[in-house]
């Protein structure tokens, strides 16, 4: 039994209503914890006056400089905390396994281990995608790490340093996976990890992996790297599902949903007779007279034709991945998403990921040695230019980098005849 | 001194051992997908191998309890296997499908909503809040539990025209990130600086440095070395407040809530968009914060009624356009909704496209 519960009037107000209650469980939690008591006894006062109460500090494991958050009460009277039990309330930033896949006994594990030390309240996930062992007392910071560790589980990311990163289901679970997401997490974060676990960048940097442009991690927004599933051949097609979804859906459906809703007016209405049969065209009968028309070439892999006839239509067989750099939240310039580098590359052969690797470890030093502190990536880019940071890891322009080239005058251009050779002879090559 | 453990460097655990063995089988060769349900997927393999996913939401902030009982469902009726999602729901995921609306059954007499699939309205993203956060202008769970009770029927139903994604986040930073609706604390007043403990806290060039709009400077005040605000260029963003926690930028009156719209991640049909700002002003108002619930299920209503099938909030909006936004939420446009940020005359209207 732990000690008497605070009156908590304004968080139990959050016990009811249909969605389940964090406060419930923190009630469950304070049967038998101290701990978990005087946090609602915090939270509550947080509630009343609308501040919070926590202070960061210096908290770690052994050979480690980063991946614990610390917590320390500002609450206090006297100079002794209100909430003597929750004085000191630290994270634990653990990396779940890639894709966030768990077996029952795991979660049953994890969950022993932060019972015995902690205070038993975790979050599957936090944003940037650790598992979240709230609520620790300094002391058992260092065993808690140790069990966790010795279960074959490593800290995450915190402060300025390399961050947990994340995948989508992908590969796992789901037919629009252009690659091995897990496998390119884990090759990129796992030969990393100094940067992580010792933090000495200017600024924090995420990598995020999504199978293919639906971006289900949403790497474009928020991370500095983003590796995105795509596919360069033609969209490959299955007849007896096209036909099953117009049966089920009709003309106008097909019309408006799949055909009308194309950004590029890639897809056109066909009679069957009549479709091309020229390279970069795909087509499929959706009943005995009509098809559709896909071409490719015009077709920038939005995904939304694949979302609306799942199974019927499919990413291509040459599949691999685009990469864009430079996304990120608010501070310091304002958000901004990730500008593409890197149109293709392909993500099959150990050497394949191995070039990934390496083009992760390229940019990451790149930033290590050109940002400013507290700059992110996409901050860098915007004062630096994109052609200097490409410049700087070794990667040649491409207009697909660009939404329209630039519009006005004021650039220096007597270098144009050697990159109009540069141009050829890659063109060429 | 006892000899230090030195940790084990092993990085992201391979998840083959965790994960459904169907989904070890079939891994990359996955062929189809439908959608049979609300809070269900199936998917079919190359193989022929099928299996159903059955998709809960949970309060994310979990106490152990609530942990190894969604540990007991997943023994019952999905071979011992979940995953979670970026949004903090549970999958489970089952090869019978005789076993779907049973488990679909358990999860309900448990609390966990089954839905968030397709055209729902998924679980909320969400940051740490007053529960663990050193910088929150407001708490993360609360506001998420409050929202969600009220949004229940539009996650365990699919009725939106496409999907919609929820985020909050209590300061400006926007740790829950880009959503179709985000709910971002918003300050209101510059901060309040306690100069007696600037000096000995604070890295004074560092601070000066965070400033988006350069009005920090460093200054002597009572004969200490401190920092001072301009506060007619001060924007309140509260960027200096984490490396100076004297700067106190958290208050309980003027710190406000704004909501924010169109904020779309995926690359279908539009290139991924940022939200936009549309109301501010809304108070702090815990334990349920009503004005703001009032506020997402108006817009949500309007959209639900007027968006076309596949219309994102972002589609939508570019569709009716701005003005009409406004008009069929009933939301007042005002001079804060004119940006006047860098590379703003991208955001004007440099046409003469008008809708009437």
């Amino acid at each position: 039994m732990a000690k008497k519960m605070h009156e908590t009037p304004l968080l139990d107000q959050l016990e009811s209503g249909p969605w389940p209650s964090f406060v419930t469980g923190l009630k469950r939690l304070a049967k038998d914890n101290d701990m978990s008591v005087d946090l609602m006894g915090q939270l509550e006062a947080s509630y009343r006056t609308k501040k919070g109460y926590w202070k960061g500090g210096t908290v770690g494991v052994f050979g480690y400089g980063g991946g614990v958050i610390p917590r320390f009460t500002e609450l206090k009277e006297n100079e002794k905390p209100v909430f003597p039990d929750a004085a000191e309330f630290h994270t634990l930033r653990v990396q779940p396994p890639a894709g966030m896949h768990y077996s029952s006994k795991l979660l049953r594990d994890l969950s022993n281990v932060w019972e015995k030390y902690g205070s038993g309240l975790i979050a599957f996930h936090g944003q940037s995608g650790d598992i979240m062992f709230q609520g620790v007392t300094t002391a058992n910071v260092q065993p808690a790490f140790d069990e966790f560790n010795e279960m074959g589980f490593d800290l995450g990311g915190a402060g300025p340093a390399l961050r947990t990163s994340m995948s989508c289901v992908g590969a796992a679970r789901c037919e629009m996976s252009c690659y091995d997401e897990a496998k390119a997490m884990r090759t990129v974060i796992n030969n990393n990890l100094d940067d992580m676990h010792r933090p000495a960048l200017p600024y924090k940097f995420k990598f995020k992996f999504s199978g293919c442009p639906n971006d289900c991690v949403n790497a474009i927004q928020r991370s500095d790297m983003a590796t995105i599933g795509t596919w360069r051949d033609n969209i490959q097609v299955n007849e007896k599902i096209a036909k099953e979804y117009m049966a089920s859906h009709g003309m106008e459906k097909l019309m408006t949903d799949v055909i009308g809703l194309c950004p590029t007016k890639a897809i056109t209405l066909k009679k069957i007779g009549e479709v091309s049969k020229a390279e970069g065209i795909s087509s499929v009968a959706v009943d005995g007279t009509h098809a559709i028309q896909i071409e490719n070439h015009s077709c920038v892999r939005c995904m939304h034709c694949l979302n609306v006839m799942p199974g019927a239509l499919l990413p291509g067989k040459d599949r691999g991945v685009s990469i864009m750099v430079g996304g990120k939240g608010v501070l310091k310039i304002g958000a901004t998403m990730g500008t593409m580098v890197i149109p293709f590359m392909k993500l099959d052969t150990d050497e394949d990921f191995e070039k990934l690797n390496e083009l992760a470890r390229n940019i990451l030093d790149f930033f290590a040695e050109n940002a400013l502190e507290h700059e992110r990536t996409g901050e860098m880019i915007d004062r630096i230019g994109l052609v200097n940071f490409l410049d700087g890891i070794g990667l040649e322009v491409d207009p697909n980098m660009i939404l329209e080239p630039r519009n006005n005058p004021y650039v220096r251009m007597d270098g144009w005849d050697e990159e109009v050779e540069k141009w050829n002879e890659r063109q060429a090559g | 001194m006892a000899e230090m453990r030195p940790p084990v460097e092993s990085g992201i655990p391979d998840a083959t051992p965790y994960m459904h063995p169907t989904m070890v089988k079939n891994y990359g060769k996955w062929v189809y997908h439908n959608h049979p349900k609300a809070g269900v997927l199936y998917h079919r393999a190359e193989s022929g191998d099928e299996i159903w996913t059955v998709k809960a939401g949970t309060q994310r902030q979990m106490d152990v309890y609530t942990i190894r009982k969604l540990a007991d469902i997943a023994d019952e009726y999905a071979d011992g296997y979940v995953r979670f999602t970026t949004r903090s729901n549970i999958e489970y995921m089952v090869t019978d499908g005789s076993k779907v609306e049973p488990l679909i059954k358990t999860l309900f007499e448990n609390g966990f909503p089954v839905g968030g699939t397709a055209n729902s309205v998924s679980m909320i993203a969400h940051t740490q809040g007053w529960l663990h956060c050193d910088i929150p202008g407001t708490d993360a769970s609360g506001v998420v539990k409050a929202l969600m009770d009220e949004l229940y029927e539009e996650f365990i139903n699919c009725e939106m025209p496409n999907r919609v994604k929820l985020s909050t986040s209590c300061c400006e930073i926007n740790c829950g990130g880009q959503a179709d609706i985000a709910i971002i604390v918003q300050h209101t007043k510059p901060p309040k600086i306690n100069h007696d403990l600037v000096a000995n806290v604070c890295e004074r060039p560092s601070v000066v440095a965070r400033c988006p709009v350069a009005a920090i400077r460093p200054a002597l005040v009572n004969g200490k070395p401190s920092l001072e605000v301009d506060e007619k260029k001060c924007i309140c963003c509260g960027a200096c407040y984490p490396p100076c926690p004297p700067m106190q930028i958290n208050d309980p009156e003027h710190s406000k809530i704004a909501i924010w719209v169109g904020g779309k991640n995926s690359n279908a049909r539009s290139r991924p968009t940022f939200h936009k700002l549309v109301a501010a002003g809304l108070p702090n108002n815990v334990p349920r914060w009503p004005e703001v619930g009032e506020v997402v299920k108006k817009i949500l209503n309007v959209y639900k009624a007027d968006a076309r099938p596949w219309e994102r909030m972002a589609d939508w909006i570019d569709r009716i356009g701005w003005p009409g936004f406004f008009e069929k939420t009933g939301l007042p446009f005002t001079k804060y909704h004119i940006d006047d940020w860098k590379g703003h005359r991208r955001t004007l209207n440099a046409s003469a496209h008008i809708r009437f």
